[in-house]
């Protein structure tokens, strides 16, 4: 086989970049090589493929079949329409950042309890101002591009969300980073940028949604880049709830450093193919970092998990909880790869991929990967791919639960495990209430399958 | 008849993927009787047990279980447990993520709800819970805890016999409970099932050893052997079987047996 070099003519996202308008897509001379190094990168990799060991489980044809655009007209949504979407932040107390395709929308948006020493903005607006630190950070913590959607989203994006918590400074109100992706009459492209910054000693609890509008097909790439300097602590959670026609490669990236904490939940619920692309750079003694993940996956969906956790300084501790349950043919991919680089002594790091199957037509795939160049570290990694426990469903069974009700509990309970570590109690419940619901409207949440005796 | 058997048992014949386990039990228990079968392993005491409780997996090949003049053989398990039938596990099962709260209260409500009882309310079943859990000298704290996750095997025994307590059953099944039981834990257990003793309720204790029964004393002993009750008599049955071992009473069944056929 010979080696492409170039993304072949029929790659369905290289039109973006020959049409990339210099007005939205260029911005200040220091953002001129992050763009390059952007196109570049995704020009030698083009949209991946089965023969990509990274995508081995992952396949994107039916991303081929489509051509996306940049969003042609981006006039926003209105009011009512903004108020149907089914918002798994109910808190009203909270403080709310709306993108629309990818672009921040002023009128959708309530910052009116943000602390005033917080800057939270757009990216554009950021980018736009000379004073903003912005040109130092944006783009140095995605480990040069390591995935081709990161790179598209260094040459394509045109707004997103500036966040800056200051020194010391504790966030007690939740910050809500909306993405809205409206239909479209073409399929659109939609590469929002986001980036957080955590000063010293500081405290947030951060969630961003994605959500579309009527089913529509797109693609949303956005990328995440957070730091979180030492002694802070952010919460992180990622709900996906994109348009089930929709394809989702996120990208997502940290580095923390000294004593920091930093805990990215994700629950994917949406998109036909949806991929969280996570690197976490693990800088500095006595930090830990959590990813904690929980997939709803039914149809023809495919929830795909790529992770790679960097310990680089001794004394780290990093753990990841994944767990999915799936019906019909959809399909969970988990690779997770912990790397203990050699200063890295004492590294504490723990994995688990937990797969529920509803269905016989679903398949998990887990891959767990540990390279390790330090001698004195404690790593372990598990995987169980199953269905329900018939122990505990003859259990509940035996007194007096019935078979029904028996299944709902554990189900509920596997997916509890990974939503009781969500820190913010108003966010914790709203989304075991989201995840309750859809599991009741999960195909063979109740079926009624024969036990047989192990 | 003027006093029908709580629970009766008739050549029941049961076996999993083609092996016969069960090959004819005949079982009569009264109410306010406690009954013991004792036996070596794999005679199919803890089988017995499943499949009174309704285990699924087992096939039956014969015979009929009636509780309370009902056939129970088609009766799903939560509706023999919604008649009153109670299972103490052998090996209690751990269920991550099930509070142990959540999980009796709603294994309470369904019963009661299958009664035609009120169900309880969050403080009434409290209440309730609280008086049965001092009953058995449990932390409170196990309450909040999963069921039975982490819990020590005494823990986990305890917590079955605590489920009968709250659950109030008119027959209990207890399958080995005594097993890897220290003799505080054993006296714990047997305390909590004494209590639960009275003219209404009956008991079935399966046990591999005599030492439980000097704790819940038993009206009936029964050896069960290969699938049969070979002999059944009084409490001082079971003292012989500490001393002398089951060999006795199986050779004594065997030439039963072959002087019947000839």
């Amino acid at each position: 086989m010979t080696e492409t070099l170039k993304a072949p003519p029929t790659d369905p996202l290289m039109p973006l970049l020959d049409s990339l308008d210099p007005e939205m897509h260029e911005g200040p001379t220091w953002l001129t090589p992050i763009r390059k190094a952007g196109v570049a990168g995704y020009a030698s990799s083009g949209c991946p493929t089965l023969s990509d060991e990274d995508w081995r489980f992952t396949n994107l044809d039916p991303m081929r079949s489509c051509s996306f655009q940049h969003p042609s007209d981006s006039k926003g949504i209105s009011k009512e329409a903004f108020q149907s979407i089914e918002n798994p932040l109910k808190d009203p107390a909270c403080i709310r950042v709306v993108l629309v395709d990818g672009i921040f929308n002023e009128t959708l948006s309530d910052r009116s309890l943000l602390p005033e020493e917080v800057c939270l903005r757009s990216l554009k607006q950021a980018v736009q101002d000379p004073e903003s630190p912005l040109k130092n950070h944006l783009g140095q913590y995605t480990y040069g591009n390591d995935s081709p959607f990161a790179a598209l989203n260094a040459a394509c994006f045109e707004d997103g969300i500036c966040l800056k918590v200051p020194k010391g400074v504790q966030l007690e109100l939740p910050i809500q980073i909306m993405h809205v992706a409206t239909a479209q009459p073409q399929a659109s492209a939609i590469f929002a940028r986001c980036w957080i910054h955590m000063e010293a000693g500081s405290k947030a609890t951060v969630m961003e949604s994605f959500h579309g509008m009527d089913q529509g097909v797109y693609l949303s790439a956005p990328t995440l880049e957070c730091l979180v300097e030492d002694n802070a602590y952010l919460e992180h959670i990622k709900v996906q709830d994109e348009s089930k026609q929709a394809f989702h490669m996120a990208s997502i990236y940290a580095r923390i450093t000294r004593d920091a904490r930093m805990d990215s939940h994700h629950l994917s619920l949406g998109g036909r193919i949806s991929r969280n692309h996570i690197r976490t750079h693990l800088d500095g003694p006595g930090l830990c970092c959590t990813l904690n993940g929980l997939s709803l996956a039914q149809g023809d969906q495919i929830i795909d998990h790529h992770m790679v956790v960097d310990h680089a300084q001794p004394h780290t501790e990093s753990h990841e909880y994944f767990n999915g349950i799936l019906d019909d043919q959809s399909r969970s991919v988990f690779h997770g790869r912990i790397h203990v680089r050699q200063v890295a002594q004492k590294t504490d790091a723990k994995q688990t991929n937990k797969n529920l199957l509803l269905s016989d037509a679903a398949t998990a795939d887990t891959k767990p990967q540990l390279e390790i160049y330090a001698d004195d570290v404690r790593c372990t990694h598990g995987a169980t791919i199953g269905q329900l426990d018939d122990q505990a469903i003859w259990y509940l069974r035996a007194r007096g639960i019935p078979l029904a009700r028996a299944r709902r509990m554990l189900v509920h309970a596997f997916a509890g495990e990974i939503i009781d570590r969500i820190e913010h109690p108003n966010i914790r419940k709203s989304l075991d209430d989201l995840v309750w619901e859809q599991l009741e409207a999960l195909p063979h949440f109740h079926a009624h399958t024969s036990t047989p005796l192990s | 008849m003027s006093n029908p058997s709580l629970l009766r048992i008739t050549n029941l014949q049961a076996g999993v993927e083609g092996r016969k386990i069960l090959k004819g039990i005949d079982l009569e228990i009264q109410s306010g009787e406690v009954h013991a079968i004792m036996g070596p392993n794999g005679s199919g005491k803890s089988t017995l047990a499943s499949v009174i409780a309704g285990r699924e997996g087992y096939e039956i090949l014969g015979g009929n279980i009636h509780f309370k003049d009902q056939d129970i053989l088609e009766c799903a398990p939560e509706e023999r447990a919604h008649l009153g039938l109670f299972l103490a596990f052998q090996y209690p099962v751990e269920i991550p993520g099930v509070n142990t709260t959540y999980f009796l209260k709603s294994a309470i409500n369904e019963v009661r709800k299958a009664r035609g009882e009120k169900e309880l309310d969050a403080v009434a079943f409290l209440k309730y819970i609280k008086e049965k859990a001092a009953l058995l000298d449990l932390p409170e704290d196990f309450l909040k805890r999963s069921l039975n996750v982490g819990f020590s095997g005494g823990e986990k025994k305890r917590n079955e016999i605590f489920q009968m307590a709250a659950l109030e059953p008119v027959m209990a099944v207890l399958d080995e409970t005594d097993s890897g039981l220290d003799i505080d834990a054993l006296k714990v257990v047997a305390n909590g099932v004494n209590q639960l003793r009275s003219p209404q309720t009956s008991q079935l204790v399966i046990t591999h050893y005599q030492r439980l029964l000097d704790y819940i004393v038993p009206d009936v002993v029964h050896v069960l052997y290969d699938g049969r009750i070979i002999k059944s008599g009084p409490k001082e049955l079971a003292l012989k079987l500490e001393e002398k071992g089951y060999d006795w009473v199986i050779e004594e069944a065997q030439a039963t047996t072959a002087a019947l056929s000839h």
